[in-house]
């Protein structure tokens, strides 16, 4: 990106001609449906604005900081918070960690790579819905796949969806299932550019394959791996359909997230306190991104 | 399937999609045959679910709900899927769920090819603050702006209509990312060619740029229109009415309806969801794994 001089350029002018043109389309949707809505949002979650404000726009009232005031009050906004955070604790190192391990399993093959990475892919690529229907069946008390495969081992399975115990963890489980296949990919492209000849040196010197992976394979990994970590902490935070369809957010609201809290005070007509609400998911989110991306700047 | 796993250091068999290049992985080593036993248990363990899924919708609904669960149907029957068409207005839901996805998909496909050239390619004021902002757009959750939206939509009279569905989907941040990254690896040279040939700036774009971008366009379609068939809360909030529903709306909410106990109407409707989605992955799988592998590390 050279400065413009002040010779006019017939083919620069041409280029910012063409480029807005080409950018033009983006830009009207980007306004209108993304950049538009998210300063909205900003601006109800500062106003008592209601459903019933839609047909009488100018009975709304600016009421300042009072709907983060109370989102931090309401307990059932603490207990999504805190669900939300488990989703992320437990949620991350599981997903990470079986998609690594398949990647660097699928990396080990000299064949039939390409069949293993496509099985183990299909979870991402099917309805969050349609597999949260099949979920629930499988993690039936009686009756379901899980524990008759338990039975057969002499244990007496749960019944995962319906305590407060087991319910959360049982959704993580599902959505790692899900969600593992995206990471799986982009780590083994990740495993391609490990450097070829420092495994194979160690290999020489003897290095056991524990140790070859653990301080040549992972240290090369890191900026995939940070990368991974931010896009499935990104997903973890807006965790929403498994619980919708699975466990209706119960038993006693254990599997509602942050995302359902909100979707629920929308449906009761607080717009206001569901942008409030969607607006402090969406601060932990920035916040997390920009933690993470530090982290992995530090290195680079 | 278990074919190719029987004789791991055997000759190839007629299963392998691609001629093995190497009898060594890419670390050079030799592949361990229980490697190949690990991974088979594995694979099994992530794909029973379908498997099961697929199974037991052909079960009547007595052996569905049966304890202890029944692997192989002892009865096998479609009245499930009969029902999906009979009681329920399937064909309507899938419909509606192929037209939202296939707009959506034409929309990306062409919006983020212009944005994406222009970033990659042009140099024009805002250029900088335009991939800034499109990369920003990537955090947003989409809970953020679905309050203001439902909002714009109902005050445009699009809620309840596919427009309405489509309208905030039609070109997304992933997409333009993932053109500019495709774009950016075609050599210049093309372009000053052209212009040499006092071709116009959109003329390149259209006549030079699109057609070598073919890999790039099967990725983003084939990604976009999965997201589409896929997606669910926002169709959930605009959809009012059975006949605009798309079929994850209208399974969802059969599962925590009134029918939620009837579990072989849910597996159908989740094979009528889940199969056309396979589909079109097997059949174009190779673009996906490009796509994630070439958003996914620069």
């Amino acid at each position: 990106m050279s400065a413009s001089t002040g010779v006019v350029d017939p083919t620069r002018r041409g280029q910012a001609v063409a480029g807005w043109i080409l950018a033009s389309p983006f830009v009207v949707l980007f306004l209108v449906f993304t950049a538009g809505p998210v300063l909205a949002s900003l601006g109800m979650s500062f106003t008592d604005m209601r459903s019933t404000d839609l047909r009488s726009p100018f009975a709304v009232q600016f009421v300042g900081l009072d709907n983060y005031v109370d989102l931090v009050q309401d307990p059932l906004f603490r207990k999504v918070t805190l669900n939300t955070l488990l989703y992320l604790v437990l949620g991350v190192p599981l997903t990470m960690g079986v998609a690594l391990a398949v990647a660097v399993g699928l990396n080990g093959l000299s064949r039939s790579r390409g069949f293993f990475r496509v099985g183990f892919y299909l979870p991402v690529v099917t309805s969050i819905v349609a597999v949260s229907v099949v979920w629930k069946y499988i993690l039936r008390d009686e009756g379901g796949l899980l524990n008759a495969a338990l039975g057969w081992v002499g244990i007496n399975g749960p019944a995962w969806l319906d305590s407060t115990s087991t319910a959360l963890p049982s959704l993580v489980v599902m959505a790692a299932w899900r969600n593992f296949g995206t990471l799986m990919v982009i780590f083994l492209a990740g495993l391609q550019t490990v450097p070829r000849e420092q495994v194979e040196a160690a290999e020489v010197d003897g290095a056991s394959a524990w140790s070859r992976f653990r301080f040549i394979t992972l240290p090369a990994l890191r900026p995939v791996l940070l990368f991974g970590a931010v896009i499935t902490g990104i997903g973890y935070l807006q965790f929403f359909e498994e619980a919708f369809v699975m466990t209706k957010g119960g038993p006693l609201d254990s599997t509602r997230s942050v995302t359902f809290f909100t979707f629920d005070q929308f449906g009761y007509g607080n717009y206001g306190y569901a942008a409030a609400a969607s607006y402090l998911l969406f601060l932990a989110i920035v916040l997390l991104t920009f933690f993470q991306f530090r982290l992995l700047r530090t290195k680079d | 399937m278990t074919q190719t796993l029987e004789k791991p250091a055997g000759t190839a068999t007629p299963v392998d999609t691609k001629p093995p290049k190497q009898r060594r992985n890419a670390d050079g080593i030799r592949t361990p045959g229980w490697l190949y036993v690990v991974m088979a248990v594995g694979l099994f363990v992530v794909v029973v679910p379908f498997l099961w899924m697929i199974v037991s919708s052909f079960k009547p609904e007595s052996e569905v709900r049966a304890i202890p669960p029944t692997w192989w149907p002892h009865e096998v029957t479609t009245e499930n899927y009969d029902q999906l068409f009979t009681r329920l207005d399937f064909p309507t839901y899938f419909l509606n769920s192929a037209i939202v996805a296939l707009a959506v998909t034409l929309g990306n496909v062409v919006f983020c090819s212009m944005l994406g050239y222009a970033l990659a390619k042009l140099e024009f004021p805002g250029k900088r603050l335009l991939f800034i902002l499109v990369l920003g757009t990537l955090m947003v959750p989409g809970v953020v702006t679905f309050v203001p939206l439902f909002v714009l939509t109902t005050n445009l009279g699009l809620t309840n209509t596919l427009p309405g569905m489509i309208l905030p989907f039609l070109a997304g941040p992933f997409g333009v990312f993932l053109m500019r990254q495709y774009i950016l690896g075609l050599p210049d040279e093309l372009i000053q060619a052209a212009r040499v040939d006092g071709a116009g700036e959109l003329t390149i774009f259209a006549r030079v740029i699109m057609p070598l971008c073919g890999p790039a366009v099967a990725t983003l379609g084939v990604l976009t229109f999965l997201t589409s068939w896929n997606n669910f809360l926002w169709p959930l909030v605009v959809a009012t009415s059975e006949d605009k529903y798309t079929l994850p709306v209208a399974l969802a909410l059969y599962a925590v309806g009134q029918n939620a106990t009837q579990y072989g109407l849910l597996l159908a409707g989740s094979v009528v969801v889940v199969i056309p989605v396979l589909v079109v992955f097997l059949l174009l799988q190779r673009y996906i794994m490009q796509g994630v592998a070439m958003t996914g590390i620069k």
